[in-house]
């Protein structure tokens, strides 16, 4: 096996033989237990590095291991899985942080960071998937491992929150596994391609192709949570904030964005998409999800249940911008993976703090509390304003891409949903920033934890939401340096139009 | 070096080596589990001497004593008796081990655990290498009547009364699968598969023995509706038993099925008789599944959960007709490989969770982080198997018979396999949830090692497999009666 070859393996395997040895481990190994997390988090940090030189000039890599004659379990890194690829490993790192700080003391902890790491090995493989049947491979697998995170309390909400979403992921699983054994039997080899495989097809098969379709954006429209599909993310609020930060920031919605990328890019096309008329109706669902997410966040008291659905109004901005299909639409939904990513993960830290340190909850409870916990709150301040779309912020370069998009695609109706979605994300997110900073405290927190040293939370809970608040702004300022995410989602949506 | 492992006949050990051990077990009964354990590790050997020798040098057939059929028994080692063999090897293997940590010296069950063990597993690997009917008849009689004197082995009321009704339904079965051999023997004076194969006329005669011995095979393979004696003789027995009888022995008629109906009688059955296989297959699925959902206790859970799983075999019938042949006989046949070892494994580690709390009734089972969590954790990775969650064997199996289903337009037998995923993970994920629940009773102490690690292999093996598939999918086809392409394509 050359190294070309070994790289993707050894990526997914990064954090997969940490998480394997993890399991093994007593409870009390803690400091071999951080080692292993951190080691894997890096040494896969610096595998992507290696990688990343190489697509940027077009380079491939491909690892094949055939499963079944006709069948290969393909892992291969281009453009796109690169995009997915540097986000999850990095906010692995961070997330790892953060949840040795978070879950200090509590029990269970090998148990839960072997889970951890089995997510985000299935996150990675569905990055480097290379064709759709290896995709929905990882995405089973990615269904599995994040169960035991979601009831990971072992509370009776806890455990009902992972059976509906059992429930849900695993029949959108078994449209997506019938749709894409379907697609294989009638089109065979089904490699991710830019511009799609899907084309050359005899046009008798296009109406099976429409009904595949509609099984395929079924299936990853559950993790994606289009509604209706997405009752199971407000419940699966339950788990710990760690979890909670990275399934809506890079695991479990992304991959089902993700997906639809492949689905909509490189398996049919977006030019075959457009015209067998599938995207004009997605993007009605997206837009739909947009405007309810966001019209159910007002109603929310609970901090963790409202940034749940803010992430089913804002995961759809990704969507949206593949479905109006136009270069410009393109790179707002592509880039926005990476900007609501880091933005939705601030907040769920910050969240997380505000329950760690001081026991809140609830909206209702955070006046004044900008004071108690000025970093904190600057760092959350920062990742709602930049959802709301303030510039120079990174939701800003996001948005500003869906409406020029929109423009482009002739599709004014686009611009009327993000302005929409806009003032609602202002009217969810802004009664909070007057709490935190204008409000009065009051008498007593629920639950203060005030520290000996004097700070207001501990280093590990603290550092992560600063680094990808700071991150918020420079995703937004640097937009136009090279090697931005912009930049690099340009260089895809080059590839995905020109064949 | 090569020269004896190509023309030695290795399947041969597998019958003899066991048979050997059983007498020596029943003799000797303080060495029993010394003569299991040398047996069990020289089984995995001769199988896969017998697998590479049939992947390099194709499928054989070995004349005992030399004779030619009709006259002398021949054994053949093909595809599909290699596919078994290897179900039977890792099956066997784990539940040596585990028996022997299982049952202790002090213990009465051992004095007969073990001979009567080793004699099942010869008649098991015999039965898998006939290739006559009436080979298949003796054989399958010393499984059915060894199996039911393990699952009566604790003598338990409960056990004797599971055993009993073993007894009558094996007995049913034999007759009815006896007198479809003789009209066979009466009207074409052998019983030799191949020689039948080339012989048999579709008329009502031979309708009528197929019939006969279909129906005795169903009944012992415990096919819905036929299915009343399984749970209680599966789930009273003692669990490295019940992992035994779930794991394999219900595998033994349904290879005789598959060999009846694809070699013996392709040209005589008819789609019809195919479909109404495949619909009580359908009908197994859902019903054991539905069953399994409702039981209190966790061993019926697992038992109920065999019967549905039976019910995915018999899809091989309807969907085995036409192009889509070959893509539904590797699945099936990588699904009894894949529920073999998945199935065994659930039962050890119910054996080994029963021993823990004392009990296996689900509402007093719950323990997040202590032992019972781990051995609940270890029942969940087997379930992934069961369920045919990827990477899996089951997996592979599942998307092969999606796969042929969807090229023979099959939709409703599509329809049943997602429908029993999706009830197969109901329940699995009842059992699975007890992992996480926090337990309010005392921490209970560690299994000893013997009773966590075969399991746990045996599950790791089941998962791995899935992405070690290729060679045995490839395998599965060397001597099969079917032919063609593994994965279908239908580009017009």
């Amino acid at each position: 096996m050359s190294w070309r070859e070994a790289l993707p393996v050894l990526i997914v395997l990064s954090s997969l033989i940490p998480g394997l040895i993890i399991f093994t481990l007593p409870e009390e190994r803690q400091r071999l237990r951080t080692a292993l997390n951190l080691g894997g988090a890096l040494v896969k940090l610096s595998l992507v590095a290696v990688l990343f030189p190489f697509v940027y000039l077009g380079q491939s890599f491909v690892f094949r291991l055939p499963l079944l004659p006709g069948m290969d379990l393909v892992l291969h890194a281009d453009a796109l899985s690169l995009l997915f690829i540097v986000l999850s490993a990095f906010l692995w790192l961070v997330t790892t942080l953060y949840a040795i700080g978070y879950l200090e003391g509590s029990p269970h902890r090998s148990r839960f960071f072997g889970f951890f790491s089995l997510c985000v090995s299935s996150t990675t493989g569905i990055a480097l998937a290379g064709d759709l049947i290896s995709f929905v491979i990882f995405y089973e697998m990615l269904t599995i491992s994040t169960y035991p995170l979601v009831v990971h309390r072992g509370t009776p909400e806890a455990l009902r929150a992972g059976r509906i979403y059992l429930a849900y992921t695993l029949s959108g699983g078994i449209l997506l596994l019938v749709g894409t054994a379907w697609l294989r039997v009638i089109a065979g080899d089904l490699a991710f391609v830019a511009t799609g495989i899907l084309s050359a097809l005899d046009p008798s098969l296009h109406p099976s192709l429409m009904v595949i379709f509609l099984l395929l954006i079924l299936g990853l429209g559950v993790k994606a949570a289009l509604v209706p599909l997405h009752g199971w993310l407000p419940l699966a609020m339950v788990a710990p904030a760690p979890v909670s930060a990275l399934l809506h920031a890079v695991a479990v919605v992304k991959a089902g964005a993700f997906g639809i990328m492949r689905v909509v890019y490189d398996v049919y096309g977006i030019e075959f998409a457009a015209s067998l008329g599938l995207l004009q109706p997605l993007a009605l669902i997206a837009a739909m999800t947009v405007i309810y997410g966001s019209v159910r966040t007002l109603f929310q008291d609970d901090l963790k249940r409202r940034l749940a659905y803010s992430t089913v109004s804002q995961v759809s901005y990704i969507a949206l911008g593949i479905d109006v299909a136009g270069p410009l639409a393109t790179i707002g939904g592509l880039v926005h993976l990476v900007h609501q990513g880091m933005m939705k993960i601030t907040l769920f830290f910050c969240a997380g703090n505000l329950a760690e340190t001081l026991g809140i909850h609830k909206i209702s409870e955070m006046n004044g509390v900008g004071r108690r916990l000025p970093w904190t709150m600057a760092a959350f301040t920062i990742g709602a304003l930049g959802m709301i779309g303030l510039p120079p912020l990174a939701g800003f370069i996001s948005k500003w891409y869906l409406v020029l998009g929109g423009l482009e695609a002739e599709q004014n109706w686009v611009i009327v949903v993000l302005m929409l979605s806009t003032l609602l994300n202002a009217a969810y997110f802004l009664p909070i920033i007057y709490r935190i900073w204008f409000g009065a405290p009051p008498q007593s927190w629920p639950r203060d934890r005030v520290r000996a040293d004097g700070r207001e939370t501990s280093l590990l809970l603290l550092l992560p939401p600063l680094a990808t608040g700071l991150l918020v702004i420079m995703l937004g300022l640097l937009a136009a340096a090279p090697f931005s995410p912009l930049q690099w989602v340009q260089i895809i949506t080059i590839r995905e139009y020109i064949p | 070096m090569d020269a004896v492992l190509l023309t030695h006949p290795w399947s041969v050990w597998t019958i003899i080596v066991p048979l050997a051990a059983a007498v020596l077990a029943f003799l000797v009964p303080r060495r029993a589990p010394l003569a299991g354990i040398i047996t069990a590790l020289s089984v995995a050997l001769f199988v896969a001497a017998t697998a590479y020798r049939i992947f390099l040098a194709g499928p054989h057939t070995q004349m005992l004593g030399g004779w030619q059929a009709p006259l002398g028994i021949t054994l053949r080692a093909d595809g599909p008796a290699l596919i078994m063999l290897l179900t039977s090897g890792l099956v066997g293997l784990t539940v040596s081990l585990y028996a022997t940590g299982y049952f202790t010296a002090a213990d009465r069950q051992q004095r007969y655990f073990w001979p009567l063990w080793l004699l099942l597993w010869a008649a098991c690997n015999a039965l898998f290498l006939s290739g006559d009917l009436f080979n298949l008849y003796v054989t399958l009689e010393l499984v059915t009547l060894s199996s039911i004197a393990l699952a009566a082995l604790n003598g338990s009321p409960a056990a004797l009364d599971g055993a009993m009704r073993y007894l009558l339904a094996g007995l049913l079965g034999s007759l009815s699968y006896l007198l479809g051999v003789a009209l066979i023997y009466g009207a074409y004076g052998t019983v030799d598969l191949t020689l039948l194969g080339q012989t048999v006329r579709a008329d009502g005669l031979s309708r009528a023995a197929l019939a006969l011995m279909t129906a005795g095979l169903l009944l012992k393979t415990a096919l819905f509706p036929l299915h009343f004696w399984l749970p209680p003789a599966h789930a009273s027995a003692p669990p490295p038993v019940s992992a035994l009888l779930s794991g394999l022995v219900v595998k033994a008629p349904l290879l005789i099925l598959f060999r009846l109906w694809f070699e013996v009688f392709p040209d005589t059955a008819t789609a019809g008789m195919a479909h109404l296989l495949g619909i009580l297959g359908c009908g197994a699925i859902i019903w054991g599944s539905l069953m399994a959902l409702r039981q209190q206790r966790l061993k019926l859970l697992v038992a109920y959960s065999t019967v549905a799983q039976i019910g995915y075999f018999f899809l091989l019938f309807p969907l085995a007709r036409g192009e889509a042949a070959a893509t539904a006989w590797v699945g099936v046949f990588l699904l009894v490989l894949a529920h073999g070892c998945s199935k065994a494994s659930m039962f050890l580690v119910c054996g080994t969770i029963t021993r823990l709390a004392g009990h296996d009734r689900l509402a007093g089972l719950a323990g997040a982080g202590g032992t019972l969590g781990a051995r609940l954790l270890v029942f969940a990775l087997a379930a992934v198997t069961l369920v045919g969650m990827p990477p899996s064997s089951g997996f592979i199996a599942k998307w092969l018979l999606i796969n042929a289903a969807i090229v023979a337009g099959q939709w409703w037998y599509l329809a049943t396999i997602a429908l029993g995923t999706l009830l197969a993970s109901g329940y699995v994920l009842r059992v699975l949830s007890l992992a996480f629940t926090e337990s309010q009773s005392p921490p209970l102490p560690v299994a000893p090692r013997i009773l966590r690690w075969p399991p746990l292999a045996l599950s790791v093996v089941a998962v791995l497999l899935g992405l070690a598939a290729f060679h045995p999918a490839v395998l599965t086809l060397a001597g099969a009666p079917v032919s063609g392409i593994i994965l279908l394509e239908m580009v017009p």
